[in-house]
């Protein structure tokens, strides 16, 4: 039998999960990896860290510099895929060469959104903020521009400020929501946020929404105006699916994908933030857009491709995230009743309803919260549990005695 | 794989094995040096309630829902230890989400940290199941 | 009040330099002698409280910790002793009986260390234990009197039921009650991995420890607890208490608060009543009653196992034990003054009773000069500290010994002799779930088995050295002690020469 042909679109979180689970089961099969960036694979969500001096280039790769030889992938770098002939199973590249496939997976990610502002193209310095190349441009502006103001206080927004705050500069974020982090956190949750930014000088300009830029002038709806020497659009990314849908394929906002990464194209999967997949807190199929699902996404599609039967299906919204020393860690969905307890420093709700557990936020005292997240991406029935000892601390003495001999002790429950 | 079991029959809520534990990441000789004045931050942490207790750390899975999910690739799978390259390690505290037993938590460095095994460390039976006076923490093989 | 207060015996002595706050002491101690002061976050101790148990030294992993003698005194006084005043204080205060437990620690002689045992030189060659074979097993019970015949000559099995142990050693009876389940499981399991012994004492036979049936001696003391034909039927040996050295005359109590769960049903009793053992049976008045009693037991299982009477060692020990030798039993224990209790009154362990040294020697020489020996087999306990003092108990005539506090020493007893109070530290004399999970068996049995595997190898190497190959020859061997340091009347007794004889 010939050796299959894997073709990976993509070189981030979620093509190296493909990558590993594939030579788990396939060691001769060739395996070509297509990126449009000209970096070994990094790790995107350090850009912020870089800018902050926690982190350098080196220490920013995901896998270690031998990863490509030592699971015998073909890496084409400064690549664009740009169209996908289905019959003949091949993916046709920006300089005219073609890739042949046996499996392909489309990895593509998610691009920032460039909102469609008057006067945006008179804005000297404008970057988004998403891309390793973003950060380091961006850097070498703030040298002698000090004014920054930010489109967007969601977690691209907020952790671009925090990057560049050790840089001498005035920030300030302008957001069309009333809150910041409006997609994780609740309105509590939000405020505490918000005080912590303005503790560390961070400007919130919220239920605002930019009508109008002049140069280095930005006109608010309500006609007030912000001076500015460097603007960073970051009000929200958008699943990469062209290639997929212009190749026939089905896509809503991301691309369709089975709990097998599969997309309606026989021998395509998708996997990562270009997709939309079944969220089991909530029942709704939407993006994702998170490295760890993109990992455990990747990696599904890597079993399924090198033949393994293979399901993922237990994808929840999660998000951990610090600001300014000050900890979130989120999951699932908020809805249901609560359980809430709060003191100056700490602040915990949890969602659950039908005997499951919906979804949390926990902002300050983060330890353990994974023991939250297993309830509900298992689906843990809570009346299996001293549900009231473990909404005020969580740990696996909530658990019954057979459930904790089997977690700890190796014996089947 | 020998693993770090916890048997809560035996378990006497002593803590001793967070103290071990404690010392084993030191490089003193002395567990009086080691330890004098200072708060422990053990990798093994014991849980307690109405006469129960047992210690909970790393079970070294074998799909690891930490190291699927870091983002910076720090915490790696070696010879089915799961370890950690603390210079790598940003403190997103990703892990710390992902871990369903809680064994993940934060240090005063800002990376995280959790049990190791020992494996950084001295070769041989951790410290934890040394230090245990009851036997209630083994170092074994179970098959999983 | 001022005329109340006693200063405590012993003194807990902390190294602050050593000491890191990792709290074990305070957590392990059940008598909250040691606090933390989360103000000073320093660790403090509570002298009065301490019992001497050493649970806090033993834990400690900085060794911060050590226990000493309070250097507070009275004026000296070679008659009124410290402990003299302390208990008329204590006396005078609570209008009560002293008790105490485990076994008489007070300076009367021990008779076993005025003893000293032979080995071969010259004439007579030494065995080399690890060359030659060297029989340490025994078999307990009645022998008969001569080798029978049938018509066609073969022999006849006239032997009644033997214990067979693989050496002259078992674990002498300590109630369930007393001690706590996990002590019972250890010596059961150790019992079971010898080849020997132990004694289910008179709390019964809890059901979790039927399996190890065919290494239990079953009790039946004068309360009759937890006796009934299973219990009896599933033992390898039956004992009736008749007495305990450590408190010869009286009976035992058990109070109603240790009576929870597992004890009232192995004890087959209701929960929360007192167990109170009385002084007599109350069915045995004379010699004949007992007699009448050992064939009960030997009718109700079929005359299958061994009876086994249990005395203790008092003046007239000999005529009692010679009566017991012409009443069926099989084998006769005989239980020293310095035996071990888990509570007694203190004047009574203390003051009654004598040596078993004294009372073995007395009992073998009457026995024989009777004709009666081989009617029983003589196993003697009370205080057998060493394999040295097995030898010596052999050679003075016994088959085999029972130890107690040996056994639980090995257990991680410290001898603090509070055992009365229920709190023991170490798991072994109580029923505080949270005390018991201490012992676990899976480490207790281990230690048992090795301190068992290491007095046989040390007996072994004595009799090689006497140039005695079995138990057989050693015992009632009385050539092989001489007395040293003892008077003529306790050599007579002994029936032993002095050392240089």
């Amino acid at each position: 039998m010939n050796n299959l042909e894997y073709v990976i679109i993509g070189n981030s979180t979620a093509a190296v999960g493909a990558v590993e689970a594939i030579r788990k089961n396939d060691t001769e099969g060739s395996i070509v990896i297509i990126s449009k960036e000209n970096h070994h694979t990094y790790s995107r969500p350090l850009i912020s860290y870089l800018l902050l001096g926690k982190t350098n280039e080196e220490k920013m790769k995901y896998r270690s510099d031998d990863f490509y030889v030592k699971n015998n992938c073909v890496l084409m770098l400064g690549r664009t895929a740009e169209k996908i002939d289905v019959n003949q199973k091949l993916v046709i590249l920006d300089n005219g060469e073609h890739v042949s496939y046996d499996k392909l997976l489309i990895a593509t990610g998610s691009s920032p959104v460039i909102p469609p502002i008057k006067g945006l193209d008179s804005v000297r310095y404008k970057f988004t903020f998403t891309t390793l190349d973003d950060a380091k441009r961006l850097e070498k502006v703030l040298k002698r521009n000090n004014r920054i103001l930010i489109a967007g206080a969601g977690l691209i927004g907020l952790k671009c400020a925090e990057g560049i705050s050790k840089k001498n500069v005035k920030t300030i974020c302008v957001d069309l929501a009333p809150r910041v982090l409006s997609s994780i956190l609740d309105y509590e949750g939000s405020k505490i946020i918000e005080n912590h930014l303005t503790k560390n000088n961070i400007q919130l300009c919220l239920g605002r929404q930019i009508a109008e830029f002049k140069e280095n002038i930005a006109v608010l709806d309500s006609g007030a105006e912000i001076l500015f020497d460097v603007l960073v659009l970051a009000v929200g990314v958008r699943p990469n699916i062209s290639l997929l849908k212009d190749a026939g394929g089905k896509t809503n906002r991301g691309i369709v994908i089975d709990e097998r990464c599969r997309t309606s194209i026989p021998d395509i999967y998708a996997a990562g933030d270009c997709c939309e997949s079944l969220d089991v807190s909530s029942g709704e199929i939407k993006p994702m857009a998170l490295l760890p699902n993109a990992y455990m996404q990747g990696e599904c599609a890597g079993m399924n491709m090198s033949g393994k039967d293979f399901v993922f299906d237990k994808a929840i919204p999660m998000n951990a995230i610090g600001l300014f020393g000050k900890h979130i860690i989120t999951a699932g969905t908020y809805k249901g009743e609560t359980y809430f307890e709060a003191d100056e420093n700490n602040y915990k709700k949890l969602f659950y309803s039908d005997n499951r557990l919906n979804g949390f936020i926990i902002i300050g005292n983060i330890e353990k919260a994974g023991i939250y997240t297993a309830l509900i991406r298992e689906k843990t029935p809570l009346d299996t549990l001293d549900f009231e000892l473990i909404c005020k601390m969580p740990g696996l003495m909530a658990f019954s005695k057979e459930e904790r001999a089997s977690k700890l002790g190796g014996v089947p429950a | 794989m020998k693993r770090v079991y916890v048997n809560e029959k035996w378990c006497l809520g002593c803590h001793l094995c967070e103290y071990y534990c404690a010392f084993a990441s030191t490089n003193e000789k002395d567990m009086a040096r080691a330890l004098k004045d200072i708060k422990i931050s053990p990798r093994i942490r014991i849980e307690e309630k109405d006469g129960i207790s047992f210690a909970v750390s790393c079970r070294h899975c074998c799909e690891p829902l930490c190291v699927k999910g870091c983002i910076t690739g720090a915490m790696t799978r070696k010879d089915g230890v799961i370890t950690i390259d603390r210079d790598k390690c940003i403190g997103c505290y990703t892990c710390i989400l992902s871990c369903p037993y809680g064994a993940v938590s934060p240090s005063e460095d800002g990376a995280i940290q959790k049990c190791e095994l020992c494996i950084k460390t001295h070769s041989g039976t951790p410290k934890c199941v040394e230090g245990c006076p009851n036997g209630a923490i083994v170092f074994e093989e179970r098959g999983e | 009040m001022a005329v109340e207060y006693i200063y405590p015996d012993y003194e807990i002595i902390r190294d602050y330099d050593r000491c890191i706050v990792c709290r074990v002491c305070e957590r392990q101690c059940a008598n909250e002698a040691h606090e933390y002061l989360s103000d000073s976050k320093k660790m403090i101790a509570d002298n009065a409280k301490c019992v001497n148990c050493h649970r806090c030294v033993s834990l400690c992993p900085t060794r911060a910790l050590k226990i000493v003698k309070s250097d507070h005194t009275f004026k000296e006084n070679a008659n009124w002793s410290n402990k003299s005043i302390k208990e008329i204080y204590k006396q005078a205060a609570s209008g009560g009986v002293l008790l105490s437990s485990m076994g008489n620690p007070e300076n009367y002689p021990v008779y076993f260390d005025r003893i000293l045992i032979n080995a071969s030189q010259v004439t007579n060659p030494s065995i080399d234990p690890l060359r030659e074979p060297m029989e340490t097993r025994v078999f307990l019970g009645a022998k008969p009197d001569r080798i029978e015949r049938d018509e066609k000559g073969r022999l006849k099995k006239n032997l009644p039921p033997q214990l067979r142990l693989s050496m002259p050693i078992m674990f002498s009876a300590m109630s369930y009650g007393s001690i706590s389940y996990n002590a019972h499981e250890s010596l059961a399991r150790a019992a079971a991995e010898l080849g020997i012994l132990y004694n289910t004492g008179e709390g019964g036979l809890h059901e979790d420890l039927y399996k190890y049936g065919k290494h239990t001696i079953v009790q039946v003391a004068s309360g009759r607890f937890g006796v009934h034909p299973t219990y009896l039927n599933s033992g390898a040996a039956i004992e009736i208490k008749m007495g305990q050295g450590a408190k010869p005359g009286i009976g035992g109590h058990l109070p109603g608060a240790k009576i929870g769960g597992d004890i009232s049903k192995t004890r087959m009793i209701p929960e929360g009543t007192d167990a109170i053992s009385p002084a007599p049976h109350h069915d045995i008045y004379s010699i004949e009653d007992l007699r009448q009693l050992v064939y009960s037991l030997k009718e109700a299982t079929g005359y299958t196992k061994p009876v086994i009477v249990k005395i203790a060692a008092v003046h007239n020990v000999s005529a009692i034990a010679s009566g017991i030798a012409r009443s069926g039993a099989d084998i006769i224990a005989i239980d020293g003054f310095r035996g071990g209790t888990g509570a007694a009154p203190t004047r009574i362990r203390d003051h009654v009773g004598i040596p078993i040294e004294l009372a073995l020697a007395g009992v073998d020489k009457r026995l024989r000069d009777e004709g009666v020996r081989n009617n029983v087999s003589l196993v003697v306990g009370g205080s057998i500290r060493s394999s040295a003092d097995v030898v010596k108990a052999i050679a003075l005539g016994a088959d085999c010994v029972y130890i107690g506090t040996a056994a639980l020493l090995a257990l991680g007893c410290h001898l603090c002799r509070s055992c009365q109070t229920g709190k023991c530290n170490w798991g072994i004399a109580t029923q505080r779930e949270d005390l018991v999970k201490r012992l676990n068996p899976n480490i207790g049995y281990k230690r048992l088995v090795n301190l068992m595997t290491a007095w046989q190898h040390e007996i072994k190497e004595m009799m090689g050295g006497m140039g005695i190959n079995s138990i057989e020859a050693l015992k009632g061997n009385r050539l092989m002690l001489r007395g040293v340091g003892l008077n003529e009347k306790e050599l007579e007794i002994l029936g032993i020469k002095h050392a240089g004889e």
